[in-house]
């Protein structure tokens, strides 16, 4: 017996012992029917070969291990930046359930969401009643400042109009006839959560300046000096949205973040629960437009949020989720010239500081090639990021990224001798990230927690940024964004770094002579 | 000691009556009325809990629950190994799924097994236009050339799928017939399907009656030599490992497990079943209908069993080798009395750090019921508890052989009602979900994942209940739970009071 009461085994090491390990044994041998282990092993080092490769660059219809999430997904992220609001997914509940386990197993945080429960009957009649019942129940129970709407894509295929139901809703009583319930169609099968993200947070703004659903009069824009900030659905929001933060107030800048959801997924543990904490008030909401411009650090989530802007008379700007000393500089460049204040010297400093870093690491990143996969506007941020540090981006993969994305990466390679031998994969997976690794092998390899089975089979070992990781704490309690998260970003990739220099030398007698303790 | 212990059974019932009618204020007065129906505190001698189940969740309120799709895909197809699961439809329905359960398992992983991929067929708005069925042939084409040496194809449908009316039936069929008798199986386990994930277990169990079953000629020979001690576990997932440590005691006291339902299991294992002698019932809730079928067709008697904590483990080997002969039932008490030193010594160190302590439940269509016994072996006591899914017969079952006089019950229960009671009755412990797993952190209250086991386990059998024991204990008493209030804010103590 290999269990004991004063050193517990669990799973780690209960079923190494003998006792296990005979079982699992017995139980292939007898019961399943398994594949002869020769022709296993062939098929394994098959699936590795430039053959299998083509192959699997040939696949039409099938998706594999994909780096993407739905549209409902991310118009939840979206809707939780505004003050008191609760997202209500008008579909089928169990969606509900697994966007609230996502966000919770990213942030290790409640996540808070409802959906309208339809069902079969719904499917027949529509969703009205459903969502008549719905918001009344949401509106007594939760008592929100704000619902606001999205769909799944059962509701969409049925055909539900939101603007009506919610509408006749109100007729009912459901709601106040005032209050607010903006709403976005947000079908499973267009685009990716990153779109869900843009539509809900579209929805939201076209709610507060166009008129609320005809229920008021549509906002004039009085000019003001502020600047709007929108971050895009981003797995750091929490780090992130506080350096952003801490940056116009350095600079002494006037904004207003949109969807500001970094206190909603960053509750303290002090004996109550927040459902809602933080948020964009819907005052500033409202008043954003008013704003001189909108800054987007996302230009792929907020695709078609920025135009609606624009057409309101602000300028906007967007960014590809700057990483790095150049992007942060366009990012504080553009701050200083929309606001007419100076760069402080502070923040001129922070970012010596990061090129100071660089330089004193750089050695250690030079010409080493990276494999990165994630949403459209990271890559983009990771790919500058590394090209700045003497790096080869030489596979970028997005599978939701299109075609213009693919022209934008290949711009970003273009920019520097360090991107000649860089390609850029959009709309592919990664099970095409795999034939990639085995075939035209790379260092490292940097995407979400789903990578850790590409640096298991292909032994490339994986640096943990993106959405979601699930599989190591805290990371998007630090920003990425500034200069100071751009340091966080070269720590993360020296330590991984210098782990794998550690694991290749600890050998004694063997490969130890360059196991240095000063590196 | 808790709330709960310092108070009589007739006081606690009547704080949980008043407890019901509060939260129940707060609710329009429709719904208020249907959710009263889910709530009540058990009567002693009552046949059942006194709650309606499996009924639609409230539109707009915080359920809980999942959908047809989670239940077949998540729970019953989705951890079968060598067979690839497509999620058909959108893309979401997969991804969130994806390894998310740890439905261990051994095999080399994208050669010869599956269960940690996600293969989806990533509907895109022309597929919804134009259906897609010929998108699902070519995917199954695509599967075969790069994944050659799978045992078989499932298709999981997404809502989309029974709402444009394909027909994934034929294409099985038409695949199968093409690549020579493959096993594949449509599942049409849509998620706006029933009210929960309960039909999505009840739909998949009925495509392995279908599609597997009904597919072996009656006469075929069996691929192995049988034996009269031939049994498979049914509905296990074998998270973390459970149905290992389970399948070692079975295997221990002398039976032989033909099968593994679903976690680490294989098609071969499925197809063997109808051979055994008998079919061993862990999840009730989601696997009660194919044991029910083959009773039926095949003439197997099933039997439940519950393998958390010793009292219960104990009882279920009696009660299995009970369908056996004297070597069967000697083996059982073998195994027993093997493991019990390590039982007294799991419960000498833990039970005096978790005597007294008052637990409350919320889980899926088992747990509710099945853990309270292994509560109780370490002397704490349950006293609230519901299922996310369960059916009339779980709340009979529950009422039967688990809870006391007083225990306040909630089906289905919204996010709500849950923090209400939770907030009144202080327990020492929650154990739930991952939806609810932070909320009552942020409440301070210490809380263990009854689905995931908190990324633990296993924790059945004997060598998971150690674990379990050692969990509950590092949740309840952790140093963290005295941290929550900041000392300038905790509550003045009597002698500085007195000093003042």
């Amino acid at each position: 017996m290999t269990q004991n009461a004063d050193h517990v085994l669990d799973h780690f090491e209960l079923f190494r012992g003998p006792e296990y390990q005979q079982m699992l044994a017995n139980k292939k041998k007898m019961f399943e029917n398994p594949r002869d282990p020769a022709e296993v092993e062939r098929i394994r080092e098959w699936a590795k070969t430039p053959e299998y490769r083509e192959k699997n660059f040939a696949r039409e219809a099938l998706t594999v291990n994909p780096a993407k999430a739905c549209q409902p997904l991310g118009a939840v992220f979206a809707a939780v930046g505004f003050e008191g609001t609760i997202p209500f997914v008008h579909g089928s509940q169990g969606c509900v359930a697994y966007y609230r386990s996502h966000l919770s197993r990213h942030f290790k945080e409640p996540s808070s969401c409802v959906s309208s429960s339809m069902t079969e009957d719904a499917a027949v009649f529509g969703g009205l009643n459903n969502m008549i019942d719905g918001l009344a129940n949401t509106y007594s129970m939760y008592k929100p400042k704000m619902i606001a709407v999205s769909t799944t894509c059962m509701a969409e295929v049925i055909g539900d109009d939101l603007n009506a139901f919610i509408k006749t809703a109100k007729e009912k009583g459901s709601v106040p006839n005032e209050y607010d319930v903006p709403f976005a169609h947000t079908p499973a099968f267009v685009g990716s959560h990153v779109t869900g993200y843009d539509n809900a947070l579209k929805g939201i703004i076209e709610h507060f300046w166009d008129g609320k659903a005809g229920t008021a009069p549509k906002l004039e824009r009085q000019p003001n000096e502020k600047i709007n900030f929108i971050g895009g659905f981003d797995g750091y929001t929490v780090g992130n949205t506080r350096e952003v933060k801490r940056i116009f107030e350095t600079m002494g800048i006037e904004y207003t973040i949109l969807a500001d959801n970094s206190d909603v997924f960053d509750t303290p543990t002090d004996g109550e629960f927040r459902m809602y904490d933080g948020g964009t008030t819907l005052e500033d909401a409202a008043n954003a437009i008013h704003a001189k411009a909108t800054i987007s650090m996302q230009h792929y989530s907020t695709e078609k949020t920025l135009p609606l802007i624009a057409a309101h008379g602000q300028e906007v700007v967007s960014f590809n989720h700057p990483i790095g000393v150049t992007a942060t500089d366009e990012f504080i460049m553009a701050l200083s010239r929309i606001s007419g204040k100076a760069i402080p010297e502070e923040l001129a400093r922070e970012r010596g500081r990061l090129v100071d870093a660089m330089a004193d690491s750089s050695a250690h990143i030079h010409g080493k090639k990276f494999a990165i996969y994630g949403d459209p506007d990271l890559c983009i941020g990771l790919a500058a990021f590394l090209l700045e540090l003497g790096a080869e981006p030489t596979h970028v993969l997005a599978t939701n990224g299109t075609k213009q994305w693919a022209e934008k990466v290949q711009a970003v390679f273009d920019s520097s001798p360090f991107g000649q031998n860089c390609h850029v994969y959009p709309g592919k997976d990664l099970w095409h990230m795999r034939s990639l690794l085995f075939t035209e092998p790379v260092d490292f390899v940097i995407g979400n927690t789903y990578g850790k089975y590409l640096e298991r089979d292909t032994g490339t070992p994986l640096i943990r940024i993106g959405f979601p990781i699930f599989d190591r704490h805290h990371h998007h309690r630090y920003p990425v964004w500034g200069y100071q998260g751009g340091m966080n970003v070269l720590v993360w990739i020296l330590d991984k770094i210098f782990d794998e220099i550690d694991r290749n030398t600890n050998v004694p007698a063997k490969t130890d002579f360059s196991f240095d303790i000063i590196r | 000691m808790s709330l709960a212990q310092t108070q009589s059974v007739a006081e606690i019932k009547a704080r949980n009556k008043e407890l019901i009618e509060e939260v129940l204020k707060v609710y329009p007065e429709k719904t208020a009325k249907r959710r009263a129906k889910h709530l009540n505190v058990h009567e002693a001698g009552k046949s059942d809990c006194g709650v309606k189940s499996n009924i639609k969740s409230v539109p707009g309120v915080m359920t809980i629950r999942g959908c047809a799709y989670a239940g077949s895909k998540g729970v019953v197809w989705g951890p079968i190994k060598d067979m690839i699961h497509i999620s058909h439809g959108p893309v979401g329905c997969g991804q969130y799924s994806w390894a998310a359960r740890r439905n261990y398992y051994i095999g080399t992983t994208g050669i010869d097994t599956f269960v940690t991929m996600q293969f989806t067929s990533d509907f895109q708005e022309k597929d919804i236009v134009f259906g897609g069925d010929k998108k699902l042939a070519k995917i199954m084409d695509e599967i075969q050339e790069l994944f050659p040496l799978n045992n078989g194809i499932t298709v999981q449908s997404e809502c989309p799928i029974g709402l444009i009316g394909d027909d994934i039936e034929a294409v099985s069929k038409q695949k199968s017939k093409e690549y020579e008798g493959k096993t594949i199986v449509p599942v049409r386990c849509e998620g706006f399907r029933g009210v929960s994930q309960s039909l999505g277990h009840h739909i998949a169990n009925d495509s392995i009656r279908d599609w597997v079953f009904d597919k072996i000629a009656p006469d075929a020979p069996p691929k192995f030599e049988p034996t009269p001690y031939d049994v498979a576990i049914i509905g296990d997932y074998n998270i973390g490992g459970d149905a290992w440590s389970s399948r070692i005691l079975l295997e221990e006291m002398g039976l032989r497990v033909i099968a593994q339902w679903s976690g680490d299991g294989s098609l071969a294992e499925l197809e063997a079943t109808p051979k055994a002698k008998l079919n061993v019932l862990h999840c009730y809730r989601s696997m009660n209908y194919i044991s029910r079928h083959m009773e039926e067709k095949y003439g197997i008697p099933w039997c439940e069993y519950n393998f958390f904590g010793p009292s219960k483990i104990a009882e279920s080997l009696r009660k299995i080798a009970g369908f056996f002969d004297d070597k069967i039932k000697e083996g059982a008490e073998r195994v027993i009395a093997k493991y019990q030193p390590l039982m007294d010594a799991v419960i000498a160190r833990y039970r005096p750090r978790l005597e007294g302590k008052t637990v409350m439940l919320f889980v899926g269509g088992l747990r509710p019921r099945h853990v309270i016994g292994a509560y109780e072996d370490l002397g704490m006591e349950v006293v609230g508890t519901g299922y996310e899914f369960g059916h009339n017969d779980d709340y009979q079952r529950t009422a039967q052989h688990y809870v006391k006089d007083g225990t306040l019950i909630y089906d289905d229960v919204t996010g709500y009602e849950f923090e209400k009671f939770v907030e009144k009755v202080q327990p020492d412990l929650v154990g739930s979900g991952i939806k609810e797993k932070y909320v009552f952190q942020k409440m301070g209250v210490p809380f263990r994942q009854m689905h995931s086991w908190d990324y633990s386990g296993p924790y059945h059998g004997y060598d998971g209940f150690a674990i379990f024991a050692r969990d509950m204990d590092m949740a309840i008493n952790s140093p963290i739970w005295k941290k929550a209030t900041p000392p300038w804010k905790a509550a003045p103590k009597p002698a500085l009071m007195a000093a003042e």
